[in-house]
């Protein structure tokens, strides 16, 4: 069916942005434009090592800094060990709002100091005397899953688990389509990868920030950049044990986010340093607290193994992948579910193995980035689609259209393809980059295998 | 050390500011004036979202010290925005689609405002040099280009 161009009002039509004129006239507020008199600043006293027992903190220094309120510990937060994404059912709660008598990670909030300036705030924390133990700290997704390695989760692994199966645990996301074993011994080519990315930092323009205001009536108005206002609220509720309408979350605008915006980090301390001194309180973070401390993409590393037909058709692929959550949840668990559904790629492979696994490490908590879990699946599964056309000498193009899903397709993990657009979208790219196709290939279409 | 008292003109207006040693012209725009046009990426010049125009000129106002602009003639965003309507700049950045979180903007603004005082018809080289230090995440810089360009077009064609 088509739509007469006619009728469409926004489709193809350039539409003034909204808040377009806020932000050429400097006048959109964003959460550290608000200013509220009296409102005390709080940092965080952080880990310095990457793996620790926590001895002993002294906050006797800190407490002489001119304009220094109080400070706050684990035991002052009525639920301290939390998970994000429990809101979805995923658990057990691991990740403390401030470190109890361990830290995974350099940089892990420890205590939380609430000062009059963020001078004060700032100096206070460099008088905090912590005496940490240090303990050997592992870095590497493989070296975490071997015996031997130190164990960062109080249930004795280092990798998340997904479920139970005939009673036994699975240490991956698992996904099992027909029999890639005997589909490798059937292949005339096998072709492997190994991919590997580093974690990236969104380094949004706007650092993380959020202002907390007590109100005459009991609740507190919290300004934030998160991009995630109500599940941010949730979170925020659960950790404090406090009713969901004792918070009133203002936000929606954000300097920059791109999934660096999405964990709850911020406002749950605020908050509770708020219900403690019954004033307003800002933290924002540092630039440096930006780079070093706030989640990044996941480093994964992902090994790939394919059975391939002289012809090009795609029968088997073997997948390992590993992604490092860094010392806590935040949302990789997430990100590898996503990562299994997909890394089988847009094609259609009769038989797929994946085990995927969140693994975790005394790297700082990765969590969400712009299609986290799925891109680093991409980038391998098209680096490999040009390995198998070299490795048998045909076309990239070519390769791609042959293996190219259609509707009515079943993915690996049982799920029936209704929209496919791949080879739409390869006609497209192709006629945008000046490729001529072969007719045989702008025959093809995804709702019809036939052609 | 004792605050001291800074005297400078900021959009027009003489000022009159007591300030504590090395406070920055950010904090002092930001926090005690609530003139909040002017970002603050970074505090550590490395973003230009906090560019004010000093003598014409722009700076990162996070590391310039108040003490630094006595006597001296100070323009934030807000001192170039028309009280009605919008500048030829901030026409052509609507229009274009130069922005996108926007936290960049008024900075990207202000060194664009300095650029064209100087040289009404930059080259696309020239505009990149120009916002060579100001940071965009969105990564949006082209629409910025443009929208510069644009603006230097009209702005001649109005005179």
């Amino acid at each position: 069916m088509t739509i007469p161009e006619e009728t469409l009002n926004v489709v193809g039509q350039s539409v003034p942005r909204r808040d377009g004129l806020g932000h050429v006239k400097g006048q959109t507020v964003y959460v550290d434009d608000i200013n509220i008199p009296g409102t005390l600043h709080l940092k965080m006293v952080r880990s310095p090592v990457h793996h620790g027992k926590i001895k002993h903190i002294d906050f006797s220094e800190a407490e002489k800094v001119p304009g220094f309120v109080r400070a706050l510990t684990y035991k002052d937060v009525p639920k301290n060990i939390y998970t994000i994404l429990c809101l979805i059912g995923v658990g057990p709660d691991e990740e403390p709002v401030l470190a109890e008598d361990r830290v995974l990670w350099k940089g892990e909030q420890i205590a939380a100091i609430l000062a009059e300036t963020e001078e004060a705030a700032m100096e206070a924390v460099s008088k905090v005397k912590l005496d940490i133990e240090e303990l050997p700290a592992v870095f590497d997704v493989e070296e975490a899953l071997k015996p031997g390695a130190p164990i960062l989760k109080p249930w004795g692994t280092n990798y998340f688990i997904y479920d139970y199966e005939y009673g036994q645990q699975n240490a991956f996301r698992k996904v099992r389509f027909g029999d890639v074993e005997k589909a490798f011994e059937q292949a005339d080519y096998i072709v492997e990868g190994r991919y590997d990315s580093s974690p990236i930092e969104h380094a949004p323009t706007e650092t993380t920030a959020c202002l907390v205001k007590p109100e005459p009536d009991g609740r507190y108005t919290v300004y934030t950049n998160t991009q995630a206002l109500f599940f941010t609220l949730d979170n925020a509720a659960l950790i404090l044990q406090i009713p969901f309408n004792k918070l009133h979350f203002v936000g929606g605008t954000v300097g920059g986010g791109f999934g660096g915006k999405v964990d709850v980090i911020t406002e749950p301390i605020a908050i509770l340093g708020s219900m403690k001194t019954g004033r307003p309180v800002k933290y924002r973070y540092t630039r440096e607290e930006e780079m070093h401390v706030s989640s990044t993409r996941s480093a994964w590393r992902i090994y790939m193994k394919d059975g391939v037909m002289k012809d090009g058709r795609i029968i088997a692929r073997k997948v390992t992948s590993y992604a490092d959550s860094g010392a806590y949840n935040r949302h990789t668990p997430y990100a590898v579910t996503k990562h299994a559904a997909n890394v089988a790629g847009p094609y259609a492979i009769p038989n797929v193995w994946i085990d995927a696994y969140c693994v975790y490490t005394n790297h700082q908590p990765c969590s969400a980035m712009r299609g986290f879990g799925v891109t680093m699946a991409s980038y391998a599964i098209e680096v490999q689609m040009d390995r198998i056309a070299e490795t048998i000498g045909m076309d990239p193009w070519e390769i791609r259209f042959i293996n190219a899903y259609r509707n009515g397709d079943i993915k690996p993990h049982q799920k029936v393809v209704e929209d496919a657009t791949l080879i739409e979208v390869m006609k497209a790219a192709a006629e945008m980059v000046g490729h001529q196709l072969p007719d045989r290939l702008l025959a093809m279409n995804s709702w019809d295998r036939g052609k | 050390m004792p605050s001291k008292v800074v005297s400078f003109k900021l959009n027009g207006r003489e000022v009159e500011v007591m300030v504590k040693p090395l406070m920055t012209l950010q904090t002092l725009l930001r926090e005690q004036l609530n003139l909040t046009a002017t970002k603050a990426g970074c505090r550590q010049g490395g973003c230009g979202s906090c560019t004010v125009l000093v003598n014409g000129e722009p700076m990162m106002s996070c590391l310039l010290p108040v003490e630094d602009v006595e006597g001296q003639e100070v323009t934030t965003l807000e001192g170039i925005t028309p009280a009605e309507g919008l500048n030829p700049l901030q026409e052509a950045f609507f229009e274009k689609y130069a922005i996108q979180c926007g936290y960049c903007t008024p900075g990207m603004i202000m060194v664009a405002t300095a650029l064209l005082a100087h040289n009404p018809n930059p080259t696309r080289e020239q505009v990149i040099e120009a916002i060579s230090g100001n940071f965009c995440r969105c990564t949006g810089y082209a629409p910025i280009i443009e929208a510069i360009q644009a603006a230097a077009q009209r702005t001649n064609g109005r005179k």
